[in-house]
């Protein structure tokens, strides 16, 4: 059991090493989030301006320039679109390397995500959020034990990105070519987990409906864990609802994609 | 160490016959193979493309589904028991990487160890191994990226071994590589088959691999086994002659009545010719010694039957009685 753990934390070590290697790559996408969190943050206050201070959908202003530089930081951490790194080693026949390994595939991917993840939280996340935090108005948790909250809520969302995109990624078995639907997840995905305005913005049967699904789960639960709104609890329980359900879903559609589907190549 | 009994493999494959109207069709792969292979051979199993032996060999590591048959590995059924089967066993597919591609080797052989779960001892005993047969020092602490073919294939090789499998399973090993490092590379496994008695399995197009490496060859052509025996055996049977293409400095007569030549062929009115001679009678450099007796010669070199000759003529040897 100890030797089956030390095997999945090396995995996410070599995840974190794997991506800690192009670092110049780390800073040009770092630079890029804050310019676009420059540019959120400047539509968003004109949105306030507009209607004279107050609050849209329970955020002030200051609560929605936090959840600009949060989301900015998170993005890279959650990953909703990225490498598309197993798709091309389905369609190219390479993945019968990773069957041909005493490991749980789906297992071994999430180590290394998290690895990944763990590496984005240091590159990608914290910049944004020093700069947020330093150059404009901030809304830092009230109580300490927010942080860690927060801590475990985006760990959360990066499962549930991860059981997503593991999904999105299996589907090559049956597609041959996952790029419709993965088209289709990078258009929608990140708008519905609250990247380009907060889910409170929307409608309200918009916010229900969203409820059913994992999408707020990957962006606009750990911002409003982080911001305090709504109730923590509630926000890290569909969470872990939807890290459990897709987990499962992912080895269940795995273990046919193995028995049923032909690997790709000579 | 593996059973194979009546395999049989097919894909269905769905075909546009109209606006949206799809047929469905089912091919075979593989038909019907039997072998067995005992543990401590080498066997070289081959085949043109298309043939079945990567189909085969997805089966016997557990990533294709037999749709007839039965197979067992190491006493295991593959497809079922496919992680148990991946500790004993090791794959080397000469066309895909088992590296971790950003990151040094060392530290791909490291993650392996903890995937394979081998006892760090046993597994820094064997990399030392093979860092001294392979000569991996030199590239260890270079990411994967930035190898050479060659040297990328070292490290492949050793990783499938740092597990100390029973059974090696080499798809197209030496596919892609230069001469030498073709030649290491069978050296190094040769030397595997004869001290520690790995059992292995390779399927190639370089009928070289298998005269330096496998007592035994496997000639598989449209999903069924055509012949199965000693290499020596197989290639005295169905192609005795190899080819000496000398050119020389000068046009000459026909260079006939050498010992063991077969028959001479010329071509640009005598500055090439073509002595095909038998491989049990003489030897290319013996030829070659004399060839230069008699004429100036500029350059030599000698052709194989290539192995879609051999399995085009096995093929049609079988022919009649199928």
């Amino acid at each position: 059991m100890c030797a089956l753990i030390g095997c999945y934390l090396r995995i996410a070590l070599a995840g974190f090493r794997r991506y800690a290697t192009y670092r110049q790559a780390a800073l040009a996408g770092t630079a890029t989030n804050v310019v676009f969190g420059l540019i959120k943050i400047s539509i968003l206050s004109a949105v306030y301006a507009a209607q004279g201070g107050g609050s849209v959908g329970g955020y002030d202003l200051t609560m929605t320039i936090t959840y600009v530089w949060l989301g900015q930081g998170l993005l890279s951490v959650v990953q909703f679109w990225g490498d598309a790194d197993l798709d091309t080693r389905i369609r190219t026949g390479d993945v019968v390397i990773d069957l041909t390994r005493p490991w749980n595939l789906g297992m071994a991917l999430l180590a290394e995500d998290l690895g990944r993840a763990a590496f984005a939280s240091l590159a990608r996340f914290v910049p944004p959020l020093a700069i947020g935090a330093l150059l404009f108005p901030f809304r830092w948790p009230t109580d300490p034990a927010v942080l860690a909250f927060f801590a475990l809520s985006a760990l959360l969302a990066v499962v549930i990105s991860q059981g997503i995109r593991f999904l999105l990624s299996l589907s090559t078995f049956w597609l041959l070519d996952p790029r419709g639907v993965s088209g289709l997840y990078r258009v929608g995905g990140a708008t519905l987990a609250g990247l380009e305005i907060p889910l409170n913005y929307f409608p309200s049967w918009a916010q229900t409906a969203l409820w059913f699904t994992p999408f707020p789960g990957m962006m606009q639960s750990p911002i409003d864990v982080f911001v305090q709104h709504g109730s923590a609890a509630a926000l890290l329980a569909h969470q872990a609802l939807w890290a459990v359900l897709l987990t499962v879903a992912g080895q269940v559609v795995l273990r046919r994609a193995v028995h049923k589907v032909v690997v790709q190549g000579g | 160490m593996i059973e194979v009994e009546d395999l049989g493999r097919t894909f269905v494959v769905r075909r546009k016959t109209g606006l949206l109207r799809r047929s469905r069709e089912e091919v075979a792969a593989v038909t019907s193979v039997s072998f067995r292979v005992d543990a401590g051979e080498a066997v070289g199993y081959i085949g043109p493309n298309g043939a079945g032996k990567s189909t085969t060999i997805k089966m016997l590591t557990g990533i294709l589904v037999p749709t007839s048959g039965r197979v067992r590995v190491c006493g295991l059924d593959p497809s079922r028991q496919r992680t148990e089967l991946a500790k004993r066993i090791g794959v080397v597919f000469g066309q895909r990487s088992q590296l971790w591609w950003d990151l040094p080797l060392v530290e791909s052989f490291e993650l392996l160890r903890h995937i394979y779960r081998v006892d760090p001892a046993a597994h820094a005993r064997r990399l030392a191994e093979c860092t001294e047969l392979l000569g991996l020092h030199e590239f260890a602490a270079t990411p994967v990226r930035q190898l050479s073919l060659g040297q990328r294939m070292r490290g492949e090789v050793t990783a499938a071994l740092l597990h100390a499998p029973e059974l090696l399973v080499l798809d197209e090993p030496t596919i892609g590589l230069d001469l030498e490092s073709k030649e290491r590379l069978r050296e190094f496994l040769a030397e595997l088959n004869a001290s520690r008695g790995t059992t292995l399995v390779l399927t190639t197009h370089d009928l070289d691999d298998i005269e330096r490496l496998c007592r035994r060859m496997m000639v598989i052509d449209h999903g069924q086994v055509l012949a199965d025996g000693p290499l020596a055996e197989l290639r005295e049977e169905v192609s005795p002659e190899r080819t000496l293409v000398v050119d020389l400095e000068r046009p000459a007569a026909p260079l006939d009545g050498l010992p063991g030549v077969v028959s001479v062929r010329t071509e640009a009115g005598g500055l090439r010719q073509l002595l095909s001679f038998r491989r049990d009678a003489t030897t290319a450099a013996r030829l070659i010694t004399l060839v230069a007796d008699r004429a100036p010669v500029h350059d030599v070199s000698v052709i194989e039957p290539d192995i879609d000759e051999v399995v085009k003529r096995l093929y049609q040897r079988r022919s009649p009685v199928a």
